[in-house]
């Protein structure tokens, strides 16, 4: 029952959370809200029993993804005040509004089907969960269950997944990596006015 | 009563999911859309976590004594589509630096005008 409470009371916080980040304009606040919205997630992970999630989101999206969008913002903020700011909205957006609205709509209407939160014969638990469960320590001798999926069943996949972070790494260094022309090239008028 | 308590966590994925949509689709500045492209990815691990969690279920971690735990699988697959979101959402971040170099603003309108007048 504690569980539940807690579970509760820290999914109202994440979502308030969102909606601030939505509503506000000033983007140094809305990064270190988008902060706030991760450790809260790591938090709700741990509640619901999957402690290596947590580890990794309090790691990575907490800590990575808000260092990395903080330097983006040093690079991106305007030349003068306010240096932060996204630019005011010149109308309210109904379409995208609407088209929330709809498929939120029938998101939820959707979930009708879905058993209720924690019942241990919901059908996403019969299947091979069992499986891992009862084999990964006689199979790995890895105790941790997780562990012994992601790098000894599902290895490959984890070999799939240092190939995309790779991939992106390499795109990242190419796109902002070494040395590059500062500005955009002149065209040939403005080249003949800077020489006279 | 069991009902609401039993789903609010599927309620809240799909508030999360749909903040996160509305601030992609409705917003100009491109970093805020970054957010809230990774808003929407938060909410679809909480998805996957909330399908494998097991009432009175310990955390997959195999022990002496514990008889019940909760299901191993989607913790593997989020733990990998972590590592890939914060990867994309790099490459993302970098898109958007050069966006500002080439053109002087990360406000997607202003972005459109220079585009036209050219």
């Amino acid at each position: 029952m504690f569980d539940v409470v807690v579970d509760i009371v820290l999914l109202t916080f994440l979502a308030t959370t969102s909606f601030a980040i939505m509503r506000m304009t000033n983007l140094f606040a809305i990064i270190m809200l988008f902060g706030i919205f991760s450790l809260l997630s790591a938090g709700l992970f741990v509640v619901m029993d999957a402690p290596d999630v947590a580890f990794t989101e309090a790691a990575v999206g907490a800590g990575i993804s808000t260092v990395l969008m903080l330097t983006t913002l040093a690079l991106v903020k305007r030349s003068k005040e306010p240096y932060y700011d996204e630019a005011p909205k010149t109308h309210t957006a109904w379409l995208p509004l609407i088209v929330v609205i709809v498929t939120g709509s029938a998101l939820i209407y959707g979930t009708w089907d879905i058993p209720n939160f924690g019942s241990a014969d919901a059908p996403s638990q019969t299947h091979v969960a069992r499986f891992y469960l009862e084999n990964s320590l006689p199979d790995t001798g890895v105790p941790n269950t997780v562990t012994a999926v992601l790098a000894s069943y599902r290895g490959f996949d984890t070999l799939g997944e240092v190939t995309v972070i790779f991939t992106a790494a390499v795109a990242v260094m190419l796109l902002i990596g070494g040395k590059r022309p500062k500005s955009v090239p002149k065209t040939e008028g403005e080249e003949a006015k800077d020489e006279a | 009563m069991d009902f609401i308590i039993g789903h609010y966590n599927y309620w809240v994925v799909i508030v999360l999911m749909m903040v996160g949509l509305y601030t992609v689709i409705s917003r100009g500045n491109l970093v805020k859309k970054i957010i809230g492209l990774n808003i929407f990815q938060v909410s679809v691990f909480f998805l996957y976590i909330s399908l494998g969690t097991v009432e009175g279920g310990a955390a997959p971690i195999i022990a002496e004594g514990v008889k019940v735990y909760s299901n191993p699988l989607p913790h593997v697959l989020i733990l990998t589509a972590i590592v890939v979101g914060v990867a994309t959402t790099a490459l993302a971040l970098a898109l958007v630096v050069r966006i500002k170099e080439t053109y002087g603003t990360i406000e997607e309108d202003e972005i459109h005008n220079l585009d036209h007048s050219l």
